[in-house]
């Protein structure tokens, strides 16, 4: 009996470990970052580079911190997404632009509208790495206390938005 | 001809090394200190290089501020703290032991003991295999089956 049994068991073992495997996103690194403060940073804004924002203007609001280039593809595929959010007027939207020129970064939010409240620039990427940044597009969802409590990896989809986005930010907005 | 792409490929040999980084440093020490994190940080990008390896953009920025610590008198672990503070665990080619990289570290012990207890088990139940009792009837019969053989 327990000759047909144990290869039976060792399939189901193997089967099971494969499923799981195929679920598995090893793209997505799980942040350190999550529920820790956020890096502190004071950038240039792209479209008044003689202003500077730094995380201490945004405290008391709850914020999307969205790292976006003009040289991302999935960017593109994301760009729609955020725009329809930004409608909503849910929470702030900053914009990371990471990496880019700032004259193709003004001339794609001119093509495809602009969601965000506000970019800052990071030509050099070093704000990128305060933040874990490895995969372009990522958003962060900050609290009003400053602290990261979400981080997506890759493009947001309208689904994100519904289930995880918007049911976040408003328990977020509740928060003091 | 033989000359002629001699000297095109030593020309093109100029193009191939225009995109190899310059670092200089203060002492054989620091350059080994960044030799030794560069290839012992994983690019994130391309997660089966180390930054040392890997041509992505993030490699190269994770150079740089590697390069940039150690200029400032930062020691090793200040900077496998600063990346791993960052990037994780798994930044790391060679992460602590602790309770969530446990597996990690088990996992291939784990597999050397259910290999060698399996091998146990095989071999002692081949052992029972071989030694087979034969009753006293049925070697009665063995006995008459071989005699009958013989007289035929």
């Amino acid at each position: 009996m327990l000759k047909y049994i144990l290869p039976l068991l060792l399939f189901i073992v193997l089967a099971v470990f494969l499923a799981l495997g195929l679920n598995l996103h090893p793209n997505e690194i799980p942040s350190p970052l999550i529920n820790k403060s956020a890096p502190a940073f004071s950038a240039p804004k792209l479209q008044a580079p003689s202003e500077k924002l730094s995380q201490t203007d945004l405290k008391g609001k709850v914020w999307l911190f969205n790292v976006w280039a003009s040289w991302c593809a999935s960017c593109r595929s994301e760009h729609p997404v955020l725009n329809q959010l930004a409608q909503q007027k849910a929470a702030i939207i900053v914009g990371l632009n990471y990496k880019d020129e700032p004259e193709a970064a003004k001339g794609w939010l001119e093509q495809l509208g602009n969601p965000y409240d506000v970019s800052i620039m990071d030509q050099d990427g070093r704000i990128g790495i305060d933040w874990g940044v490895y995969g372009v597009p990522e958003t962060f969802v900050v609290d009003k206390q400053g602290v990261i409590r979400y981080k997506h990896t890759g493009p947001v989809t309208s689904e994100d938005v519904q289930q995880t986005f918007l049911p976040l930010i408003a328990k977020l907005q509740a928060e003091n | 001809m033989k000359r002629l792409s001699i000297i095109l490929l030593l020309v093109l040999s100029g193009i191939a090394c225009a995109g190899v980084e310059y670092r200089e440093f203060a002492n054989p020490e620091q350059q080994e200190a960044y030799e030794n994190l560069t290839s012992e940080l994983r690019c994130l990008v391309c997660q089966n290089q180390t930054i040392a390896d890997s041509n992505a953009e993030l490699a190269a920025d994770l150079r740089r501020q590697v390069y940039e610590m150690l200029q400032q008198g930062k020691s090793k672990q200040d900077i496998a703290q600063f990346m791993t503070d960052r990037y994780g665990d798994f930044v790391l080619y060679n992460p602590p032991f602790k309770l969530k990289t446990g597996l990690l570290w088990m996992g291939p012990v784990v597999f050397l003991l259910i290999g060698l207890i399996a091998v146990f088990l095989f071999t002692r139940r081949k052992k029972t295999a071989t030694t087979v009792e034969i009753s006293a009837e049925k070697q009665q019969k063995i006995r008459s089956l071989l005699e009958k053989g013989d007289q035929s």
